[in-house]
């Protein structure tokens, strides 16, 4: 008898060590995925936080009638190197909408070349001994200084890194957005009620079900190469714009919204059902008063984490022309645009070295909006949870 | 259906045998009023290739309360949702024979399922109001069926209705809290409540009380008894001494078939099946 006992205590013994390691291994790993998150985001914060700042230097612009044909003549051949072409080149044509600066000679804060930025910013740059000597002087006299990089958010992209910025590319994001979640959302909810709520279950809709989760785990390049011969080789949709990129994300969403309305859908009770079934509800009545109300918060969770997904995606927007060089801020859907992970990806591939901080910068801004995003998910959750 | 829905015949004239087959009661209550409410005969329902209802025969009388009673799994639910057509809802449900409801067939091809759940209220065994306020839980059947649709009136129909259902006073000052946060016992209360403000004609209960404490069992049983006086009520239940109290009479169900269908009186004094003898006295089930 004392024997048994003894076998069952060190039987537990050994189910508890097994419990306490499996519990250390599990926390093990969450602390190793949290430190790599933590590493992400310092890397992130350290390389792309200086895009948010850039130099400016102080001269005396002079704006004299040889400087409306030659602008590089506006300043003076000492600093010349040190300001942004970008900004020089429009001189000639802000003397014509101003009438008013002929003649003049100001002194004004103007863009600094990429190549001073770099500099001020302690990243190495190939400005010349003189140069480097005329900023270091500059910057004695306080004329000139790191300052808050409006350009980023408001101007497109650029070859001259202080002169580039997201907002083609974030407006890019917007209408692509906008017309992957007119399409998805829609026809995805619709597609999950009906096998949901109506269809019988049969051998087609089954074959149905299963192709639907192969969808969502195909590679997203494929849909790229759907969205070329479909929509732009067959239907002659313009290639690169927001209306192609849209319809292929769309695809590329669908099956994500269907399995994630589906699951919503199964999760209200059968008994809510059958409560709206017993007074004489139709099933659409049904559906429409007693199961989406309840399933609602679930369905805006996935279509905002398949959007997420959508936002993030590059590989299918690469084949369908979607990674173009687009300075303007566009506004319409058919006209030629870029998205940020595309940008990101452009400016990832530039060799001048002013483009690695741009390129971590994109990412911040790419990754607040998906935060914004995902939080906005949860918000909606609680949101209509709370409701009862 | 050759048979005579005669319900004079004397009860010695016949076999009384003969008259459960029929769907007829062994014998009668006299206190109780039998104007035929539902007619079932001969029917049959196949969950797939399982026959979960053998040739059941059964008379429904009005402003009744008849009990289902027998052993989990004797088909007594299925047969109460065949009566408003919820084992539609079900795949691979197959049924035969008459269900009959004012003369007519409920399984007919133009009888339309939801017409007909509005005649035929259901109360669940787990209550299962809307999550939505009790107002709402009670004034939505009615809005969408058009019984009412002016603001008065929805407020009138939902007053009354929940008082008939002996609610009203326990929520009268919180009628948009959701009915959700009322008790187990005050939620299937509401669920009543929500049936009879469609004012339909029979009420089926499937075994109502079943997840309720004895207090809410006994404020429901003395509902339904109120109840029966404008409503034809059907009501499953698992509890013997709860279909003893409330039932005017009582069928038996065993595997599938209508063993003994009585005067609840006799079946629980001189049951007149060996089965429903053995049941009743606790030998199985």
């Amino acid at each position: 008898m004392t024997q048994a006992l003894d076998h069952i205590e060190a039987q537990l013994r050994r189910r508890h060590r097994k419990t306490r390691r499996l519990k250390a291994l599990s926390m093990g790993a969450l602390g190793l995925a949290g430190l790599f998150l933590v590493l992400f985001f310092t890397d992130m914060l350290i390389k792309g936080l200086p895009a948010f700042k850039q130099a400016q230097i102080q001269v005396e612009v002079d704006y004299s009638e040889q400087a409306s044909q030659l602008p590089l003549a506006a300043v003076s051949e000492a600093v010349r190197p040190l300001v942004s072409r970008g900004y020089l080149r429009l001189i000639p044509s802000r003397m014509r909408d101003d009438p008013a600066l002929q003649g003049t000679t100001r002194s004004e804060w103007v863009l600094a070349d990429g190549q001073v930025d770099q500099y001020l910013k302690g990243h190495h740059s190939k400005l010349s001994e003189r140069d480097k000597a005329t900023v270091n002087r500059l910057q004695d006299e306080g004329r000139a200084e790191l300052r808050f990089n409006t350009r980023f958010f408001t101007s497109g992209d650029s070859k001259m890194p202080e002169l580039a910025g997201i907002a083609s590319a974030a407006v890019g994001t917007v209408l692509t957005l906008m017309v992957t979640l007119a399409v998805a959302f829609p026809i995805g909810v619709m597609t999950a009620i009906y096998l949901e709520e109506f269809a019988p279950d049969n051998r087609i809709t089954q074959l149905v079900e299963i192709n639907i989760n192969n969808l969502a785990a195909i590679p997203s390049i494929l849909y790229g190469l759907l969205g070329l011969a479909i929509f732009i080789n067959f239907f002659g949709v313009p290639r690169s714009s927001p209306l192609v990129g849209g319809l292929t994300l769309a695809l590329m969403t669908l099956p994500v919204i269907i399995i994630s309305t589906r699951t919503a859908l199964r999760s209200v009770p059968d008994s809510i059902r059958h409560a709206g079934f017993g007074v004489g509800c139709s099933r659409w009545q049904v559906v429409r008063d007693h199961v989406l109300p309840l399933a609602m918060p679930g369905i805006m969770t996935g279509a905002i984490i398949g959007l997420a997904q959508a936002m993030g995606e590059t590989a299918p927007l690469i084949i369908i022309g979607m990674v173009a060089f687009i300075p303007d801020i566009g506004g319409s859907f058919t006209e030629a645009a870029t998205v940020m992970p595309a940008q990101i990806f452009t400016w990832a591939g530039e060799p001048d070295r002013a483009f690695i901080e741009k390129t971590s910068g994109g990412i911040l801004v790419l990754l607040a909006v998906l935060i914004t995003m995902n939080a906005t998910a949860v918000v909606l959750r609680r949101r209509f949870e709370r409701r009862w | 259906m050759s048979m005579s829905m005669n319900s004079h015949v004397s009860p010695t004239s016949i076999s009384s045998m003969n008259r459960s087959s029929r769907g007829e009661p062994v014998s009668r209550n006299d206190s109780a009023n039998h104007a035929l409410s539902v007619r079932v005969r001969d029917l049959d329902l196949w969950y797939g290739q399982f026959q979960a209802l053998k040739s059941i025969s059964l008379d429904i009388y009005q402003n009744n309360i008849t009990a289902l009673i027998g052993p989990s799994g004797c088909g007594k639910s299925t047969f109460l949702r065949c009566l408003n057509r919820m084992n539609d809802l079900i795949p691979r449900v197959r049924i035969e024979g008459l269900v009959e409801m004012g003369g007519r067939d409920v399984n007919a091809a133009k009888v339309d399922e939801v017409a007909l759940r509005r005649r035929v209220g259901m109360v669940f065994q787990k209550p299962n109001p809307f999550p939505k306020s009790i107002h709402a839980n009670v004034a939505y059947a009615p809005r969408m069926h058009d019984i009412v649709s002016r603001k008065a009136d929805v407020e009138a129909l939902v007053e009354s209705s929940l008082r008939d259902a002996g609610l009203w006073e326990e929520v009268k000052d919180k009628l948009h809290q959701p009915g959700t946060s009322l008790s187990g016992g005050q939620q299937q209360r509401l669920c009543i409540a929500r049936a009879i403000a469609v004012q339909p004609e029979v009420i089926l209960m499937d075994e109502p009380t079943s997840a309720l404490d004895p207090i809410s069992t006994a404020t429901i049983e003395d509902l339904m008894d109120r109840l029966k006086r404008r409503y034809t009520i059907i009501t499953v239940t698992h509890n013997m001494q709860q279909a003893a109290r409330i039932a005017d009479y009582t069928a038996f169900f065993h595997l599938g078939e209508m063993i003994e269908y009585n005067n609840t009186r006799t079946m629980f004094s001189t049951p007149h099946t060996r089965k429903a003898e053995d049941y009743i006295t606790g030998r199985y089930g």
